[in-house]
């Protein structure tokens, strides 16, 4: 499948990381679904994980448009090293901990970038994150009193969340990856201000709330380039999870 | 054909059209219509989802798209947009009533939050999350029993 050029240079490529990692984590989430430590949690998560693929069904359908491609080849036909999800969340599911760490670096990471494209000059992603944030508010809410409450016990629900904290540090910037198109993202008007300045501001907030009761953000390790496209065995797992059904019939209509 | 079809016939026919997961309310109840444009061939109506992912909107475009064809006699299409977001304020008046009386709390601010089965304010957030992505779950100390709100959005 040939693709388009997009209206502005790199909105493909901003498109394409937001969605595959709305898209990843909602899978990654998605298997808290019969198992979370309780009920209510296992109904949130498996509601947390359907609204991050609905995001990423959105945003798979805005690449679509720009691209003439299909939106569901896009999720569903491509090999384990062309997704370009974050790092971050590139490791299995963990424990719990793991869990609510992974996921409340990302939702914060998230939320600085959504902030950041609200503006955006290319009117229908600024339309549809209009629409994300409004959602998102209560992911960041749900995920930032899970992790006050492993904080604030000590033992082991603390422990665990430091371990996991510490094992996820050196990837948990790579939500800002540099863009290969950035620079006429920001000239276009389509993205406020380049990612490292995005990191930043992330990390200065990360730190206000964990400098207090002694949580850990380690600074980042990995070369800043390749934040989305090196991939390790987890994930391929996981594709071969997600991939499997369709797989099975590619051409089978829903 | 009856070519002096205005806007008005089709919200007409628009409040008959059953939100799949709550039929109690019409879409025009729920506030998703956010255009109508009548064309001599064909009519045009634009929804906005209440939740991004909201499984139910495929359901909701065919079933609007079936009711409308039938009545009018001419081609329907239905595109979701996100020009202007939808949220919980665009539940009308009798949307909220409707809601109540199935049990279910219409969208508040969780301080303002009311019990649908016996009105009491004595009630408690249980979770943000309920079994579908637009409800949340609460408990009324007032009667003791546990009821489900339309998330504000």
């Amino acid at each position: 499948m040939t693709a388009a050029a997009p209206p502005v240079a790199g909105l493909d490529e901003l498109l394409l990381t937001i969605a595959d990692d709305e898209f990843v984590i909602g899978f990654s989430d998605s298997e808290w679904t019969g198992i979370a430590p309780m009920l209510e949690e296992d109904v949130a998560m498996s509601s947390l994980s359907q609204d991050e693929l609905g995001h990423a069904a959105a945003l798979y359908g805005l690449l679509g448009e720009v691209t003439g491609q299909d939106p569901d080849a896009i999720a569903y036909d491509r090999e384990p090293d062309d997704y370009r999800h974050a790092r971050l969340l590139d490791r299995g599911r963990g424990d719990w901990a793991m869990t609510i760490a992974r996921r409340y670096l990302y939702e914060t990471a998230d939320a600085v970038r959504l902030e950041a494209l609200a503006d955006g000059s290319w009117q229908p992603l600024a339309d549809l994150v209009g629409k994300l944030r409004r959602e998102e508010r209560y992911h960041l809410m749900h995920i930032g009193a899970w992790l006050e409450r492993l904080a604030s016990d000590e033992g082991e629900p603390r422990d665990r969340l430091v371990v996991a904290l510490e094992t996820l540090g050196p990837h948990a910037g790579t939500v800002f990856t540099p863009l290969q198109g950035e620079g006429s993202l920001v000239e276009a008007g389509v993205l406020a201000r380049p990612m490292a300045d995005l990191e930043k501001e992330w990390r200065s907030r990360v730190r206000d709330t964990f400098d207090p009761v002694g949580l850990p953000l380690a600074p980042a390790t990995a070369d800043p380039w390749l934040g989305r496209t090196e991939h390790g065995e987890p994930f391929r797992w996981l594709w071969g999870e997600f991939t499997s059904v369709r797989r099975s019939d590619p051409a089978a209509t829903w | 054909m009856d070519t002096e079809t205005t806007e008005r016939d089709v919200r007409a026919v628009l409040a008959t059209v059953p939100d799949p997961e709550i039929p109690v309310l019409s879409v025009i109840d729920l506030g998703i219509i956010h255009r109508v444009a009548v064309h001599p061939e064909r009519i045009d109506v634009a929804i906005l989802p209440t939740f991004v992912g909201c499984p139910a909107l495929d359901v909701i475009r065919g079933m609007i798209a079936e009711r409308l064809e039938a009545r009018f006699d001419r081609d329907v299409r239905v595109e979701t947009t996100f020009e202007v977001p939808w949220t919980s304020e665009r539940i009308t008046p009798s949307g909220r009533a409707a809601l109540r009386e199935v049990g279910i709390a219409p969208p508040a601010d969780p301080s303002e939050m009311r019990c649908p089965l016996c009105d009491s304010a004595d009630v408690v957030m249980d979770s943000a999350f309920g079994p579908t992505q637009c409800r949340s779950l609460f408990y009324c100390r007032g009667c003791r029993q546990p009821f489900e709100a339309l998330k504000s959005v």
